[in-house]
């Protein structure tokens, strides 16, 4: 995984509470068989109508947002299937950064597996960034967003902080704890499928 | 103080706890599908790791298997391509498979408690949001991404903040169970709570209204905890429970010793403190149909749609939210959800396709033909189901009704394969999700238990089928 640098970009205001995952990509792309390429087909009803032409209205649409690297959204943004092909696509078109007042649980997860930082802000900061219509930087390191006119910090949890900046594979991580595995293992009594 | 059951399960499986960081849990029991797999094989491959504990793994396909004759070739490419795949990576990693062929094939969720594979106060993942299903036998069941199931194939673990323990209690009796089902419960449950309300907890389901239910029943329950956002639910274990386990192909052959000891020590201490608690009360409910684009956005059978001020109690963001969700549905407010007429039926999906889900509605069909400009089909959860239902001639019941009687699968739940809606079809589903575009792009879903959508069926629009005799 690629370390996760400093963003700076305007937002691309996705004013929508609870965008599931069949949203971000539905299911009839969940069946190739690898991790690239998905960004075509992100938000892929909301975007193309029957005939696969642009629908004007959409967001991301409108070229104005293209090079948009963060996407600001409504409540419980991810909910749904646990599809990691949703932040596959995500990333694929171009967004690293998604900011919103909550999130459902296996996708904030599926976000930082992938390079991906969600950020959880009070309802009325995102209500205020919606609105922003100038370029912000997202500073990981200092958990800071700086927009034109004011500077917002972020909570996150440290352990995941330092799997983005490093760019750390977590299964590298925990084969150092091997031993502990083994030792878990010993002493497990649940007995094995077959 | 004492502890929950989520607390006593998460405790057993500690392997590295640290301040401030997820915790490494163990991981007991392993299932693998063909969706959300082919990518963490390829990782493990790319960095020459293997699968640690393949005898704690088990997989089979389901999402994009075809539902009609299974002998002859898949024709979507992509899914025959996704199908190869797994049966490829079950044998070069030493995984063991019951595939498109097998006579234990099925939706994952449905066989492997069949199969006695999911068992009470063990750790459970799958690539799949309604893994939370297992945690009616007291497992705690996780949904899993991708990058989390190479994680578990490489390492048997998994790193987790830990989730905090939410009671939901259910009191009171149903004066009419075959009417008033679990889907009902649950689906009352996410009215009231929100799609959003069990983020960040695990639930555990406790009360008469839930000790009352037999295990299908409360896997419909825990099945949709995702749907309220929970990342996990689960009901104590009880005879029930040990019961249905008993002498299942893969039932452990210490089993009565493994029951001993979860007997005393799988539930939750009197003095054990939730962080969060909300009560249903199940006496008067009635049976549920979702009426917009998630489900929260339920109602009684007997109330009409209402409109989004109504619904929204002041949100404006929930407010627009209803706005678009009657927009897709093409539906109004105000208007009696017993008047909204239906193209399709859907009888399947890991919510509602066990084999008494299927005895249930086909009481309901029972010399009866469904009305004529509705499409109605039974997808069994498992090729055991379908073959059970079949010995007690349920296949016929359906057949004679003009339901379509289909091979095991995920099918119309999420059609993945050819099983979908045509754009504007109304579908009355016992699925879990009717989010846009779910059943087909453009398809309109409506949430229901069998015994709905089975009366939907031959009425043709929703019924109250607590004026039928169902018993």
């Amino acid at each position: 995984m690629e370390s996760f640098k400093k963003i700076t970009s305007i937002v691309t205001p996705l004013d929508k509470v609870n965008v599931d995952t069949d949203q971000i990509v539905p299911k009839q792309f969940l069946k190739l068989v690898q991790k690239s390429g998905f960004g075509k087909f992100l938000f892929f009803n909301w975007r193309y109508d029957e005939q696969e032409n642009e629908k004007s209205d959409f967001i991301l649409n409108n070229h104005h947002y293209t090079n948009s690297q963060i996407l600001v959204t409504g409540d419980n943004f991810g909910c749904g299937s646990s599809r990691e092909h949703a932040v596959w696509a995500l990333l694929d078109y171009g967004f690293s950064v998604i900011i919103a007042p909550s999130f459902a649980d296996i996708f904030f997860s599926n976000c930082f597996k992938n390079g991906v930082l969600p950020i959880v802000l009070d309802q009325k900061l995102v209500e205020k960034l919606l609105q922003e219509t100038g370029v912000i930087e997202v500073d990981l390191e200092n958990q800071i967003i700086k927009t034109p006119s004011d500077e917002i910090s972020f909570e996150i949890d440290s352990y995941q902080k330092k799997i983005l900046l490093e760019g750390l594979d977590d299964i590298s991580l925990t084969f150092q704890y091997e031993d502990k595995i083994l030792e878990f293992e010993k002493q497990s009594k649940v007995p094995s499928v077959l | 103080m004492g502890k929950t059951l989520f607390e006593k399960i998460w405790e057993s499986h500690i392997v590295v706890e640290k301040q401030n960081n997820p915790t490494l849990i163990y991981i007991d029991r392993h299932l693998v599908h063909e969706v959300t797999s082919p990518q963490a094989f390829d990782g493990l491959r790319q960095n020459n790791r293997k699968v640690r504990r393949p005898d704690l793994t088990i997989a089979t396909m389901d999402h994009n298997v075809p539902t009609t004759d299974r002998s002859l070739p898949i024709l979507d490419q992509t899914s025959s391509v996704q199908i190869k795949t797994l049966e490829k990576n079950c044998k070069d990693f030493g995984i063991k498979l019951f595939d498109i062929n097998s006579p234990n094939q099925g939706i994952v969720h449905v066989i492997g408690p069949q199969l006695g594979i999911t068992l009470p106060g063990t750790t459970i993942v799958c690539g799949d949001s309604h893994t939370s299903t297992h945690g009616a036998f007291g497992a705690l069941a996780l949904g899993i991404g991708t990058s989390d199931v190479e994680h578990v194939l490489a390492s048997q673990t998994m790193w987790l903040e830990k989730p905090k323990p939410f009671e939901i209690r259910v009191e009171g009796k149903r004066k009419n169970p075959h009417a008033v089902t679990a889907k009902d419960i649950v689906l009352s449950i996410i009215k009231n709570i929100g799609t959003g309300g069990g983020t960040g907890t695990v639930i555990e389901y406790r009360g008469e209204g839930i000790t009352d239910l037999s295990m299908e029943q409360r896997m419909t329950i825990c099945n949709m905890s995702i749907e309220a956002g929970a990342r996990a639910g689960l009901i104590a274990p009880d005879e029930k429970t040990f019961d249905y386990l008993r002498d299942r192909e893969y039932t452990p052959k210490n089993y009565e010793s493994l029951v001993d000891s979860w007997k005393d020590h799988l539930k939750t201490d009197n003095d054990a403190k939730f962080e969060k608690e909300f009560i249903l009360h199940i006496d008067d409910i009635a049976p549920q149909v979702s009426w917009g684009t998630n489900p929260g956005m339920t109602c009684d059978v007997t109330d009409s749609i209402p409109s989004p001020d109504e619904f929204s109690k002041g949100d404006p963001n929930q407010k627009r939210g209803a706005e678009k969700a009657l927009d897709y549905m093409a539906l109004k407010a105000g208007t009696l959800i017993e008047d909204i007429k239906i193209d399709r039926v859907f009888i399947g999906s890991c919510t509602n396709a066990r084999l008494e889900d299927l005895i249930e509605a086909s009481k309901v069909i029972k010399g009866q033909k469904i009305s004529p400009h509705v499409k109605a089909m039974v997808v069994p959860g498992s090729q055991m189901v379908k073959k059970q239902a079949e010995e007690m001639g349920l296949d016929k019941i359906f057949i004679n009704a003009n339901f379509e009687w289909r091979e095991a699968g995920c099918s119309m739940c999420l059609g993945m394969n050819p099983d979908i809606l045509s754009p504007g079809e109304r579908c009355a589903s016992t699925s879990n999700r009717n989010f846009e575009g779910r059943q087909g792009t453009g398809g309109r879903t409506h949430l229901v238990s069998p015994v709905m959508a089975a009366a939907a069926a031959i009425h043709g629009h929703f019924v109250d089928v607590r004026e039928m005799d169902l018993s």
